[in-house]
């Protein structure tokens, strides 16, 4: 039966590389994610932003965003965004929360915003490109 | 091993470091809409009969009864038609009174869609947000490459659900064929009823619960421990859209990746007949 590991959530910006295994100091490239890719989030931990998303688009919990961690890429936080595609850095300024589900719901808001505003590259993208 | 691969080039793909050092801007406006979406309100509802449409027209339908600000439309008559109701990237309230047939609903961003009726081939492919709500049966690759959102089937699926599932949640309540879960990289899949043979098959991460019978795991699929926290997350779940798990949500048997398939490449021969 496989177990549930926890580990420091400053793992990775502590040791960027993260080379546990033989087989990945022998490849020099870490395995799998850089994070829980299976944890569920925690509701309690709901910020009143993302009560408000919730209700805008008619849902009842976070529905995609269950699916939105905080990683780790090079040694800084990021997050993963699935419309380009790459991981997108959190400002150096910005405090994180101290435990994995507290950042979590971080990662959470700030995707929603990157990916709905103008700044966004998959609005320029779509300007050029979309039919109808 | 990996000194050959490397002499022969294959490795030159940089794997790590994809950042696109753009960073979020913590002041960023609020807004919840991607800027080019209708501007829609679910209390302002359409009706149409998709019977004498094609495809393409009730697509088309669709767009245009948003574009006039309907956040609810109700569409009689799909006559399982292929390919109806995909692309929709944004908050709307679908109900489809009948049954669709292959590739209904797919590559979504966002709406609710309930379904009176069944589909066929891979409902709801590469869906990335929203949810998707099927009353009765739902044929294979249900949910194929699904991204996020929630996809529920009420009643029994074919085989091959939630193929190269990268995430959402795919909620079955009742039987699923086999080789649910192939190829799995993330996200939640919950079967109540039982599961067909090679359940998980070469999954990569991910998690599927059952609370029926497993006829049996795939490669490298493995039991693992259910957390008070997983429990809590799947009550709630099945709450939502009004299903039971048979003996309690705690009793869902859970099944994660075991990850020996990661190092596949760095196995003897003899290594992996054993593994496989």
């Amino acid at each position: 039966m496989a177990t549930t590991k926890t580990q420091d959530v400053d793992k990775f910006i502590k040791d960027a590389a993260g080379l546990d295994t033989k087989r990945e100091k022998e490849i020099g490239q870490h395995i799998g994610y850089r994070y829980d890719v299976n944890m569920v989030p925690d509701y309690a931990r709901l910020t009143p932003f993302l009560e408000k998303y919730i209700e805008m688009m008619g849902w009842d919990d976070l529905n995609w965003l269950e699916d939105v961690h905080m990683g780790y890429e090079e040694g800084r936080p990021a997050i993963f965004d699935r419309n380009c595609n790459g991981w997108v850095t959190i400002p150096p300024e910005m405090k994180l929360p101290e435990d994995q589900q507290g950042r979590d719901m971080l990662a959470r808001e700030l995707l929603i915003k990157f990916q709905m505003s103008k700044k966004h590259p998959l609005w320029d993208l779509k300007r050029a490109y979309k039919k109808f | 091993m990996a000194q050959r691969s490397m002499q022969m080039g294959m490795h030159t793909e940089k794997l790590s470091g994809k950042t696109q050092q753009r960073f979020f801007s913590p002041t960023e406006e609020e807004n919840f809409l991607y800027p080019d979406g209708y501007d829609v309100d679910f209390n302002k509802r359409a009706e149409f009969d998709a019977g004498p449409l094609s495809p393409q027209e009730i697509n088309l339908k669709l767009r245009e009864l948003m574009s006039q600000g309907n956040g609810t439309i109700v569409m009689h008559n799909p006559g399982a038609k292929h390919s109806v109701a995909v692309g929709l990237l944004q908050r709307l309230n679908l109900h489809i009174k009948g049954s669709l047939g292959y590739f209904g609903c797919g590559l979504i961003d966002g709406p609710n869609i309930t379904i009176s009726g069944r589909v066929g081939w891979s409902c709801a492919e590469n869906m990335l947000s929203g949810r998707v709500v099927i009353e009765k049966n739902a044929g294979s690759t249900f949910g194929a490459a699904i991204r996020g959102g929630d996809l529920v089937c009420k009643g029994d699926v074919g085989a091959r659900v939630g193929i190269d599932q990268k995430g959402g949640t795919i909620l079955i309540g009742g039987r699923a064929g086999a080789f649910c879960g192939f190829m799995m990289q993330r996200g939640r899949m919950i079967i109540l009823g039982d599961a067909g043979m090679n359940l998980g098959d070469s999954m990569y991460d991910g998690t599927i619960y059952v609370g029926g019978k497993i006829a049996g795991l795939g490669v490298d699929a493995v039991e693992g421990e259910m957390t008070d926290l997983e429990v809590q997350w799947l009550e709630r779940k099945l709450k939502m859209y009004g299903l039971e798990a048979p003996n309690g949500a705690k009793n869902l048997t859970k099944i994660v990746a075991g990850k020996q398939l990661w190092n596949y490449d760095n196995l003897e021969p003899s290594e992996k007949k054993i593994v496989l």
